[in-house]
């Protein structure tokens, strides 16, 4: 029960980190788990980094280049961000 | 070959004492200054505490920008050139691209350094880098402060195809980069280039400065007196930023959409001292000045009795009776005979890069609507200056005035010269 608690928590803080760099035409309400950040979601990926750094500040965690790798939908996020606050 | 002409067909501007045209021309016409005290410098120990900073809470960012510069942009000196741009295309009745290139439209955008830019401020006090920790510099260190940034992001929304570039000459560069695009024009390799600088604000851009003594150290507790241009008693400019932006356009290309033409562009000039004679890094050579305004009049051909108004470069520091000195010879004209002379530095202090393109939009606006905007603080007018020209020269209130020609100057550090001449539109 903690468990989906935590991950639906993380996704809500996800979902406010990466909105500030959807791009214009792509609203909140379109993204969902089985999105992929660049693909789908047209995040420039350039910004993956800043919202990398925006992630480890706001869950206290360190996302090491490995972990950045395996960020590719929005899903792979949540468990990273779970997979390091467990750590 | 034949020359084409070159007309002003929109402007947006952010300055410290006002954000976008309206608000602008309202401040200009009542004398309203931008500068403020600012107790984060006086915490620094740094002498000159006042400043001109746009107020960007008087405003909704996500109303002017998309969300990502909204909300992450953190590069003011960016973010100014942004929505001054945006206002200049708008204003000049086009549309930023949606997913085609205008490869007829081009863009100079001039910059002091971004990297200087208070954005920095965020891993303060400590630099990331110095710290180990690089990779906490984020994707747009690079971008921001690059400085070609505020071109590349202005670029960004707009979406132009023809030359895109970033001048950068000191405290000449924003009336440059206007002369830049004039030439390109003038030469019918565009249709149109939206020109303007920028200049951010806060302790890394103006410590330098205050360092060097060259800023208004006096008047700590009475900012709106700091600035005053042409005074007895001036002891050095005042630190501020903002950004403005003219939409230049052939004639043609005007008149086939049917612009509304706020003036035309007649000629310009901008040279060097060679940091020789009079002359240095920081101080301009005269003589050089004087040929910048000479020849800027020849490439507009018009006669200096023609001029109704200089818009100086007058930065309130002991320059400035040397500056006036230089216009009147270079027009040949004193005493009464002496045309209108204002500073818009007495109102927003000097935007260091950023200054040229907004005191450019100040001509514009005065050439519009018709009126000479006062030049603050001059009740005390410098007897060098007084010996030279009538003091009812330099008006302390707007003056409803008729006004066909005025004359922009800025001079910059590394003896850079720019003069440019605009004048009422008439077909």
């Amino acid at each position: 029960m903690e468990l989906v608690m935590n991950q639906e928590s993380v996704k809500t803080d996800l979902l406010e980190i990466i909105k500030p760099y959807l791009p214009e035409d792509v609203q909140l309400s379109d993204v969902s788990e089985e999105k992929h950040l660049i693909n789908d979601l047209k995040i420039n990926s350039a910004h993956i980094v800043d919202i990398v750094l925006d992630i480890e500040d706001k869950f206290d965690i360190m996302i090491d280049d490995d972990a950045i790798g395996e960020m590719n939908t929005v899903r792979d996020s949540i468990d990273v961000v779970l997979n390091k606050a467990a750590a | 070959m034949k020359k084409h002409r070159v007309v002003i067909t929109g402007i947006g501007v952010v300055a410290s004492n006002g954000i976008g045209v309206n608000n602008f021309l309202k401040a200009l016409k009542e004398g309203k200054s931008g500068i403020k005290k600012w107790d984060e410098l006086g915490a620094l120990n740094v002498r000159c505490q006042i400043g001109g900073v746009p107020d960007l809470s008087t405003i909704n960012l996500h109303d002017h920008l998309p969300r990502l510069f909204a909300e992450k942009m953190t590069n003011k000196g960016i973010i100014y050139a942004c929505l001054s741009g945006l206002e200049a295309w708008k204003d000049a009745g086009l549309e930023p691209n949606e997913d085609a290139v205008d490869y007829s439209s081009g863009l100079i955008m001039g910059a002091g350094d971004l990297s200087f830019d208070s954005w920095i401020n965020r891993e303060f006090p400590a630099y990331p880098i110095d710290r180990g920790e690089s990779r906490r510099l984020g994707s747009r260190t690079i971008s921001e402060g690059m400085n070609s940034g505020a071109a590349a992001y202005l670029n960004n929304l707009l979406g132009l195809g023809s030359r895109v570039q970033s001048n950068s000459s000191a405290c000449i560069t924003g009336s440059e980069a206007v002369l830049l695009g004039y030439e390109y024009l003038q030469s019918g390799r565009a249709d149109r280039m939206i020109c303007g600088s920028t200049e951010g604000d806060g302790r890394y851009i103006w410590a330098g400065f205050d360092a060097m003594r060259v800023l208004c150290s006096d008047s700590n507790d009475r900012p709106t007196f700091g600035s005053r241009p042409m005074s007895s008693t001036s002891t050095g400019f005042v630190p501020s930023g903002g950004s403005g932006s003219l939409v230049l356009e052939t004639l043609e290309s005007a008149q086939q959409r049917g612009a509304k033409i706020y003036a035309e562009i007649l000629g310009g000039h901008t040279n060097s001292g060679g940091q020789r004679g009079t002359g240095t890094m920081t101080a301009p050579n005269s003589e050089a000045v004087v040929k910048c305004i000479e020849t800027a009049l020849m490439d507009s051909s018009i006669d200096p009795y023609e001029i109704d108004l200089i818009s100086g470069h007058l930065t309130s520091t002991k320059g400035d009776p040397i500056e006036v000195k230089n216009w009147v010879k270079a027009l040949g004209r004193k005493g009464e005979d002496f045309p209108f002379i204002n500073s818009p530095k007495s109102m927003i202090g000097h935007s260091i890069a950023g200054a040229g393109s907004i005191e450019l939009v100040a001509c514009v606006l005065q050439l519009a609507n018709q009126f000479i905007h006062p030049s603050l603080n001059t009740e005390e007018i410098h007897p060098e200056i007084l010996s030279e020209i009538f003091g009812g020269k330099i008006p302390q209130a707007c003056l409803e005035q008729e006004v066909d020609t005025i004359i922009k100057a800025n001079f910059g550090f590394g003896d850079l010269n720019c003069a440019i001449v605009l004048r009422k539109f008439n077909p």
